[in-house]
């Protein structure tokens, strides 16, 4: 550290050592300059191999739901079960299709006669498959009276078996699939009857208790909708600010008092906006709870110092050159805007909108506040109805016990990181394309 | 006849409005459109404002006093007993009432008395729908008709256009103020009446927190207790961990980024460094809970020490780690922006370039470095998904990092969520820590711009 001083202040005693102090003490130097670019290089790498863990984590806990593992059954679609009264759609959807599995395993394994047993057999199966059937016959109905072979989902402890996620040597007193069980899956996996195959529930199914019929359907919708919401409010408004604020507002009070608000909201935590939701749209205005509406309201004014810091940096970076033309040809102050400032800078701001709606896609903790944590099963289908977004999915499942939500947490995030990150590369598309410099 | 449906019929107007105006201008000049004060344009523009805006306004405040006006309507309507009954049964009766007419109870399971009073409400709704529409069209109509009449040769139609839309820019960035007026009249009000039941000194100083208040008075466990120490310490204890992660990786990265990397290496790992920032908290949250703190527990173990399975440390590394890019992308801000001139003359002294990075730029980049690091600790108190997930529940006054702790944010989240009664001093005392959270924070943002501003006033 104080090499430079110490030699100095020697070379001043006698100038014909100075080069020898700085020759001795340059070695030390050195190691110490390479020394401290080391530390710079480990902290880059740290931040790195950071990002790598995580991505590696994730994706090493998700990939495998994007399987599931199913069992082929041979359904006799028996029109006197499912339809004793000949009642047409009304019974056939009210009718009892865990009845045709259960008939069904039966059939397969004869020797089953013990009551416990049959459960287990039964249990094999998801609980939700009868839903699966019922949509079968109620799509076509020349199913009835016919046998026909069907791939049903499996139980997620069958399918965590399956996946090797619970180990076959362990006592059966610890395992969640008893030695039966293992029995009757080797005997299906000889027929080539229990086999992994692509998981379209996950992405078409809202959510469910069952993991095995669980899906992202419904929270994607809502966090479409939110999104959607979100940015028709908040765009036109952060853009009609910053054109304000930067080419309009006359220096004063009130418009320094604008900026210190914005600059300040933009640093508020996000859970305080979560509480303005709940105390003013909910509780003070009287908005229904759990929607898109009140969400995208929250997310709105989460977002707006966002963009319109975005849109200033960018109507900053036009320089006033152009306006000085357009003001010289008779143009008034908004037609300069309008017509030449604002198409200039739109690519700038659409990128800070983009990047704003990335972070609002991602947020999860007001809307928590909100009422957006409901267990919700149907898909939403207007803003005013009950929903959830992709981020409090995760949050609701990560929370779940079962071993296969695990999975299955694991690739929603991967469904919502391949959606910011397009829209993340969508903004930096959207800078090297228009880009400008004057 | 929804109101949405009567935006659309607006719209049209308005559209209609814009060919009225601007037919009607190059009419009353005959064509010469030369000697029109503005572009034809404006004046349709001007019609069409005229068309839309009255017209608006007056459908929100219908729309905003309606639902009033009809349950005034329909409970004088009810029979004699149920208006004298007290005002919160009442209610009660009022919200069967507006359940059937959404359709979220069935008919066939109430009573008549409610099913009349249903029926009633909606036909009331109905009607004023259809008066809505009627009145909203007509004021549209007649806007359009009068403003119409006022286009002539020399009419200001650019000045008036001008100025309408100056005004509509102005009130969107008043939205704003209205937002900070809104966080802080709607936390400070709901606080107001926390500390009403619980005082202020014995929420700030108190050192118990147990916000289970006790239905009845021979409940067991039940204290209430709103000492709010454990969840300042707990919430300091995981920030510090966090910084002590963020700060000297971010600020290292910064250095290296900005001083030795070379543009190819820079253009490279900035962006990937910042993605860590882009991840969404609930994804750090979820790594934090199933990844980083059986890890941590299970090499605490082996180590023969106890740690919680919901440790401050694992909270506070994951937190640490999605900081990073704060402080270094804003230091690395501070740093760019030291003069050239500085590190040149350091240079031609002879130092090497660590020495003028930690002798030089270093010390001249501090304020700014400071700013960013009190950013980000902002930032990490204000942090709650990683907390939620990964720390704990119970309110530990502890310095111990292996132990659980809990945080402001994380208190806020579970006493709001789900169902709740906005009179119990538990949810209440839940926007008492928001205050506390947003004027902590506030505070923090302010001095880091302060330090922020001042330092960059001395090189330019």
């Amino acid at each position: 550290m104080n090499n430079l001083a110490t030699s100095a202040d020697l070379g001043a005693d006698n100038k014909s050592s100075t080069f020898d102090i700085v020759q001795k003490s340059l070695a030390k130097r050195r190691s110490a300059e390479r020394r401290f670019k080391a530390y710079g290089l480990t902290g880059i790498m740290l931040g790195l191999m950071f990002l790598l863990v995580l991505f590696i984590s994730i994706i090493g806990k998700g990939y495998t739901a994007f399987v599931q593992t199913q069992v082929q059954l041979d359904i006799y679609f028996d029109a006197e079960w499912l339809d004793p009264e000949h009642g047409g759609d009304d019974s056939l959807a009210k009718a009892d299709y865990n009845g045709l599995i259960k008939k069904s395993l039966s059939t397969a394994f004869p020797e089953v006669m013990e009551r416990r047993d049959k459960r287990d057999l039964y249990a094999m199966v998801s609980s939700g498959a009868g839903f699966l059937l019922r949509e079968m016959v109620i799509a076509d109905k020349s199913l009835l009276g016919k046998t026909v072979p069907v791939w049903l989902p499996a139980d997620d402890d069958i399918d965590m078996l399956m996946k090797g996620h619970i180990d076959r040597e362990q006592v059966q007193a610890n395992r969640r699939v008893n030695d039966k069980q293992l029995a009757w899956i080797d005997s299906l996996s000889q027929e080539a009857r229990i086999e992994k195959h692509f998981n379209a529930l996950f992405f078409i199914a809202g959510d469910s208790r069952e993991p095995e019929m669980a899906g992202i359907r419904g929270a994607l919708m809502g966090s479409l909708m939110t999104l959607v919401g979100t940015f028709l409010l908040s765009f036109p408004i952060g853009v009609a600010t910053a054109v304000y604020m930067e080419e309009f507002a006359p220096i004063n009070k009130f418009t320094d008092f604008i900026e210190v608000n914005i600059n300040n909201l933009a640093a508020v935590p996000s859970i305080v906006f979560g509480l303005l939701g709940l105390a003013m749209f909910i509780n003070f205005f009287g908005l229904p709870r759990s929607t898109p509406v009140i969400g995208c309201l929250v997310l709105t004014l989460m977002t707006l110092p966002t963009i319109i810091i975005a849109g200033r940096a960018s109507l900053k970076s036009v320089p006033p050159s152009i306006r000085e033309a357009a003001l010289g040809m008779g143009a008034s102050k908004l037609q300069t805007i309008t017509h030449h400032v604002l198409p200039l800078a739109m690519p700038g701001m659409m990128t800070g909108s983009i990047i704003g709606m990335a972070r609002a896609l991602g947020e999860t903790a007001p809307l928590l506040m909100i009422g957006m944590v409901a267990f919700i099963v149907d898909v939403p289908t207007s803003f005013t109805q009950p929903s959830t977004v992709l981020p409090v999915q995760i949050y609701l499942w990560a929370d779940s016990p079962e071993r296969a939500f695990v999975e299955r947490t694991s690739a929603a995030i991967m469904v919502l990181l391949f959606f910011l990150i397009s829209m993340n590369g969508l903004a930096v598309y959207l800078r090297r394309r228009y880009e400008r410099r004057w | 006849m929804s109101p949405s449906i009567l935006l659309i019929i607006l719209l049209i107007l308005a559209y209609a409005g814009f060919y009225a105006g601007k037919r009607r201008a190059v009419a009353c000049v005959e064509g010469k459109v030369k000697i029109l004060h503005s572009l034809p344009g404006f004046y349709g523009f001007y019609v069409s404002l005229w068309s839309v805006i009255p017209a608006l306004l007056v459908t929100l405040i219908w729309l905003i006093a309606e639902p009033a006006w009809i349950t005034h309507a329909v409970t004088a309507q009810l029979p004699e007993e149920m208006i004298n009954l007290p005002p919160e049964r009442l209610n009660l009766v009022l919200n069967d009432v507006r359940n059937v007419v959404n359709g979220s109870t069935l008919a066939t399971q109430t009573d008549s008395v409610i099913l009349d009073a249903a029926g009633h409400y909606q036909s009331l709704q109905s009607l004023s729908h259809w008066l809505l529409v009627f009145v909203a069209m007509g004021l549209s109509l007649a806007c359009m008709w009068i403003s119409c009449q006022r286009i002539h040769q020399h009419y200001r139609a650019r000045n008036a256009v001008e100025k309408a839309v100056t005004g509509g820019m102005v009130i969107c960035s008043t939205i704003a103020i209205f937002t900070t007026v809104g966080i802080v009249s709607s936390v400070a009000y709901e606080s107001f009446l926390f500390f009403q039941s619980v005082p202020v000194f014995d929420f700030l100083f108190g050192l118990e927190w147990s916000p289970q208040t006790a239905m009845r008075s021979d409940q067991v466990g039940s204290s209430g207790a709103f000492g709010a120490i454990p969840l300042f310490t707990g919430t300091l204890l995981v920030s510090f961990i966090a910084m002590l992660v963020a700060v000297p990786i971010g600020l290292m990265s910064a250095i290296y980024l900005s001083e030795f990397a070379g543009p190819t290496f820079r253009a490279s790992a900035k962006p990937t460094l910042e993605i860590l920032a882009g991840i969404p908290t609930v994804v750090y949250g979820f790594f934090a809970a199933l990844t980083v703190a059986p890890f941590i527990r299970e090499t605490g173990e082996s180590m023969g020490l106890s740690v919680s399975s919901e440790s401050a440390l694992a909270a506070g590394l994951v937190m640490g780690v999605m900081i990073i890019p704060f402080v270094s992308s804003l230091s690395d801000d501070v740093i760019n922006a030291v003069p050239q001139s500085l590190r040149d003359g350091a240079y031609a002294l002879g130092a090497t370039q660590a020495e003028t990075i930690k002798q030089i730029i270093f010390p001249a980049a501090l304020p700014g470095i400071v700013g960013s690091i009190l950013l980000a600790v902002s930032r990490a108190i204000g942090e709650t998904m990683i907390l939620v997930m990964a720390a704990g529940l119970s309110a530990n006054l502890t310095f111990n990092p292996f132990e659980a702790v809990t945080t402001v944010t994380v208190q806020i989240v579970t006493l709001l969520v789900g169902d709740q009664e906005f009179d119990s001093p538990k949810t209440l005392a839940a926007f008492a820590l928001g205050l506390v959270l947003f004027v902590v924070t506030l505070m923090l943002n302010v001095l880091a711009l302060y330090i922020v501003r001042k330092y960059r006033e001395q090189y330019e």
